[in-house]
């Protein structure tokens, strides 16, 4: 087995390079489904976050008491256990949120991200990294989703974190934004294909990124070495 | 033969102690919770009520006062329940909650409210899955026109205006949707026939029911 990864490395593995979302398209199902606000977004983010660091947390726990054949029935056992917390909490404490995505929530059992994360990660490494892992996938998954669900509410109804307050509390009344009641919006954006639209467009700014990024670091080191010649 | 069966054994008992501590855990949580769940619950659905009400007339709970009734021609549903609002003993108004079975994209749940002398005290859209930006105008916070059913009654507009504009009656519909609107105006409509055929009877005390439907919820 290689050498564990570095902190850093897994952090930004987990929110940029290795994005589960943008990179390895999984979870796509709430992905596609919640964004249709940025509060939605970020409600939904918040909620897998959770229940990826505690599954991932449990499953590097136990890592050495399961054997491999029922590994796959105990990973799917701990996470709907904590899915079901998560429900239960938010419908305790974050009810008229809960009434916006109460279905998607029960769904986050069947995200692949998470099983994924416990499977090819949390199950053989440390409790340290897999929390860090799980913290960092899941800020991944909810930088996306909370720009996806911004983008699309943005553009489908003129209004930024609105209702904001229904999770954040009163003071995210500031943060909310609107462009006034008679903005039309593109309907399409709130609409699924809005969804699939908006996702291609990140991936899109994500993979042109990292080719500038790529770019730059080949540019920098070649005139290193080409400078020397003509130098001379 | 020994090992093999000892592992199977060994397996079988780590995936239980996994279900049994996932189950356990549930349960805690929701023994500490629960409660105010079905206090979240409570409020949430009192607000509903509150805005459809006469509250200054009222000075029972509707919530603790409801029956089950079953009506599925002209409710939509095989239950339905009915809350009823009144001052002492003399009746107020009945809250149903209707389905809109023809939605254009699956069933609408309503919350309607019928005073006792017939006329709607307001209807609100509970929950629906109507096209974002066109059918879903029918909720309150999008567009007032589900306001415009305040006040209306069997009468006003007589049965036959009972219908959007498109189809010869009074009622709106909205620019490129018309399915969501009719279906509305004429589950509204279906509901105060109802609350019409069935009369005093809606408003009988049964004590042997209501303790049943305790718990109930839509």
């Amino acid at each position: 087995m290689s050498a564990p990864q570095s902190y850093g490395s897994i952090f930004s593995g987990g929110i940029w390079s290795n994005n589960q979302m943008l990179v390895a398209l999984l979870g796509l199902c709430p992905l596609l489904a919640t964004t249709t606000s940025a509060t939605n977004g970020l409600g939904m983010g918040l909620a897998t976050t959770a229940v990826i660091v505690c599954s991932n947390g449990t499953v590097s726990l136990v890592r050495n008491l399961v054997r491999p054949e029922i590994r796959i029935p105990v990973f799917v056992l701990v996470i709907a256990s904590f899915v079901t917390l998560v429900e239960l909490i938010m419908q305790a404490f974050f009810y008229d949120l809960y009434q916006v995505l109460g279905l998607f929530i029960s769904l986050i059992v069947v995200n692949c991200m998470i099983i994924g994360r416990a499977e090819a990660f949390a199950s053989k490494n440390r409790v340290d990294r897999a929390l860090l892992d799980g913290l960092a996938v899941g800020l991944g998954a909810t930088l996306v989703l909370t720009t996806l669900g911004g983008l699309r509410e943005f553009v489908g109804q003129g209004t930024l974190f609105h209702q904001a307050d229904l999770l954040l509390g009163d003071w995210a009344k500031a943060i909310s934004l609107s462009l006034g009641e008679d903005f039309q919006g593109a309907l399409i954006a709130i609409l699924p294909p809005g969804a699939f639209i908006g996702l291609g467009l990140m991936i899109a700014l994500k993979n042109l990124i990292d080719q500038y990024a790529k770019r730059r670091a080949a540019a920098r080191a070649v005139p290193a070495v080409r400078t020397d010649p003509s130098a001379a | 033969m020994m090992t093999k069966a000892k592992s199977i054994l060994l397996s079988g008992v780590v995936l239980g102690a996994f279900a049994i501590g996932g189950v356990s855990l549930v349960a805690v949580t929701h023994g500490s919770v629960g409660e105010r769940i079905a206090d979240n619950q409570y409020q949430a659905m009192k607000r509903k009520l509150d805005t459809i009400l006469p509250a200054e007339q009222i000075n029972n709970d509707p919530l603790q006062d409801s029956l089950r009734v079953s009506a599925r021609d002209l409710l939509g549903a095989d239950a339905t329940q009915v809350y009823r609002a009144r001052h002492d003993a003399s009746p107020v108004a009945v809250v149903l909650e209707p389905v809109v079975p023809d939605g254009y994209a699956g069933p609408i749940k309503l919350l309607v409210s019928v005073l006792h002398d017939g006329t709607l005290g307001g209807v609100r859209v509970v929950s629906h899955h109507e096209t974002p930006g066109l059918g879903d105008k029918i909720e309150e916070a999008k567009s007032d026109w589900v306001l415009d059913f305040t006040g209306k009654s069997l009468t006003n507009p007589p049965l036959e205006k009972w219908a959007v504009k498109r189809d010869g009656g009074e009622f709106d519909q909205f620019t490129g949707a018309t399915i969501t609107p009719r279906s509305i105006v004429n589950a509204v409509r279906d509901t105060l026939l109802y609350v019409q055929q069935q009369g005093e009877s809606l408003y009988q005390p049964i004590e042997t029911e209501t303790a049943t439907i305790e718990g109930g919820q839509g």
